[in-house]
């Protein structure tokens, strides 16, 4: 085997060392699985009543922003993971192996991208459930579960240098929690028009808003009359987003893995 | 396999002034070893004296500022890969999948060492009996015991039956019996061939298990030898006399001559005993004549601990 297949070899190894975490340990997996279910079933039935979209079903503006923001939630899997391996070892011993040194990034990309479409595709079937669908036909459809996927994969960039690059346990903790007002600072769960002027320019130039929002027209749900640039340029923000999250934290994480033998 | 030769020898692990700085902070400041082939060495020092850095280096996880190494015949910063495919690296912690079992791990760690899926399993399976784990191979690593983790650690640092095996501080934080199951494994490589570069904290360890010793200081070699030449280097063999009634003390340091050394906490005086058993004949004889009353008379070689202390005084 040449070293292209060795590295791909060597990645599908560490994906594969994930895939069989979920059948050592279903439950947590599971658990996985049904906390962005419970987020869901939280703000649709306990919260949502009281939110009125004009022009509008909630639920039906809720599930786009409830599976971008899920996306942005993968981060915290990511980083932790990562951070772990470094913390216990782990890192060091694959790289005293003579395998491909890519694959311990490749690998954990893989393995995160797969958990997120499994995560994605139980969101959907409780969208699905709760009365949400799509209205634009499978095309659409699928362009908004392209771009939501593109965001995770951009965020992965995030999490492998924050993973590589934050090492005590209470700073994890701390990103863990910030890891939630970036989330509820968009679009997700209501429109940043109902927020204050200043905190409603931050929420909708939040990456996650962009994806959300390009995510309801995809899927024909109802958006909420926010008449910013951002607003009405989702599509290309969340195209545009992704790729400067990456541009960013690719070249950085891969710096950060070199600078492990410093 | 082009083995670095210096005055003839055959040196498995060459590192000559390996310097690793952190800042103004030098970790290796200089580092200088040998190691021959199939041989046992022991790093010693103080913890901070740069004994991980060197095996990081070594095992080409550090890139040195300065200075060079070979490992098995290769530079470690130039074929890096080379090198790894002729190391087992078992590091300070269990560097392990907890949430896999034992079988699982040295299944991935043997793909990644590029085995074919049937070889992987199979070394697996030679593995885990040879380390007596072969009973618990399906149990999750988490619910393993400090003893087994580290087998398992070891094992899986000889996927590839590696010529040279680094072991950083493996018997740390476990308990006796632990202890003496990783020394036998250690023992077993070496007499299969294995090369072994051992830190540990313990100088009973090094002393159990290491044919020659290197003490390291501030990143620097500060002596060299096999556990007994160090601690020749302390004077070699002295005779020791307990006395019962400490107020005694001073009558039996005369009795040994100008070179007792008297330790009043243990109600001890010892001096150099160059002829052994004669001068312990010559001691037992003098003590009975002047009827002091003595708890214990022995002829004590020096310890590796009393060595380390006094090549390493005045460090952390």
């Amino acid at each position: 085997m040449n070293r292209l297949t060795w590295a791909l070899a060597d990645g599908w190894t560490v994906t594969r060392r994930e895939v069989t975490h979920w059948t050592a340990n279903p439950g947590q997996l599971v658990a996985g699985l049904l906390f962005p279910v419970m987020v869901l079933l939280l703000f649709a039935y306990l919260l949502g009543g009281g939110i009125e979209v004009p022009g509008g079903d909630y639920r039906e503006f809720l599930l786009p922003g409830m599976f971008a923001m899920t996306m942005v939630f993968g981060l915290e899997g990511t980083f932790t993971a990562i951070g772990n391996d470094v913390t216990k070892g782990v890192t060091d011993r694959f790289r005293s192996l003579p395998m491909a040194s890519s694959a311990v990034v490749s690998g954990r990309a893989a393995a995160d991208m797969l958990t997120t479409v499994l995560s994605l595709a139980v969101l959907i079937a409780c969208g699905l459930a709760v009365g949400w669908s799509a209205r634009n036909g499978l095309g659409d459809a699928l362009a908004a579960v392209g771009l939501l996927l593109w965001l995770r994969f951009a965020l992965l960039w995030a999490g492998i240098w924050l993973g590589l690059k934050i090492r005590n346990p209470e700073a994890v903790m701390a990103l863990q929690i910030l890891v939630w007002p970036i989330g509820f600072l968009s679009n997700a769960i209501t429109s940043p028009a109902t927020m204050p002027g200043w905190l409603g320019a931050i929420a909708d130039w939040n990456p996650l808003s962009s994806t959300a929002a390009a995510a309801r027209e995809l899927f024909g749900n109802p958006g909420w009359a926010n008449d910013t640039w951002a607003a009405a340029h989702a599509v290309e923000l969340a195209l545009a987003w992704p790729l400067v999250i990456t541009a960013v934290f690719a070249p950085l994480s891969v710096r950060a893995y070199r600078n492990l033998s410093r | 396999m082009a083995y670095g030769t210096l005055y003839g020898m055959t040196y498995t692990i060459e590192a000559h002034g390996l310097v690793k700085r952190y800042g103004a902070r030098a970790a290796l400041d200089g580092f200088d070893l040998a190691v021959p082939r199939g041989t046992v060495h022991g790093l010693l020092g103080p913890n901070g004296a740069g004994k991980t850095t060197a095996v990081r280096v070594l095992t080409t996880l550090l890139r040195p500022d300065a200075g060079t190494a070979r490992v098995a015949g290769f530079d470690v910063a130039r074929d890096g890969r080379e090198v790894r495919r002729r190391i087992g690296l078992v590091g300070q912690h269990a560097a392990l999948d907890e949430a896999l079992s034992g079988r699982a791990n040295l299944e991935m760690f043997g793909r990644l060492s590029h085995l074919r899926p049937k070889a992987a399993g199979r070394r697996a399976g030679e593995l885990l009996d040879r380390f007596g784990l072969a009973g618990t191979g399906r149990k999750a690593v988490k619910d393993y015991s400090g003893g087994m983790r580290r087998r398992l650690d070891l094992a899986a640092g000889l996927i590839l039956s590696p010529p040279v095996l680094f072991l950083d501080e493996p018997t740390t934080g476990l308990d006796p019996r632990g202890r003496a199951e990783v020394w036998a494994a250690v023992r077993a490589l070496v007499a299969d061939g294995t090369t072994v570069l051992l830190t540990t904290q313990y100088l009973e360890e090094a002393d159990q298990l290491a044919h020659r010793v290197t003490v390291v200081n501030e990143g620097r070699q500060v002596a060299e030898g096999s556990p007994e030449e160090l601690k020749k280097t302390l004077g070699g063999d002295r005779v020791e006399i307990v006395v019962h009634d400490p107020a005694d003390l001073p009558a039996a340091a005369a009795l040994l001559g100008p070179s007792a050394e008297t330790d009043p906490d243990t109600r001890r005086v010892s001096a150099p005993a160059p002829d052994r058993m004669a001068t312990l004949t010559a001691v037992v004889h003098d003590l009975a004549a002047s009827g002091i009353a003595a708890d214990d008379v022995a002829i004590r070689r020096p310890t590796l601990d009393e060595v380390f202390l006094h090549l390493t005084r005045g460090a952390a």
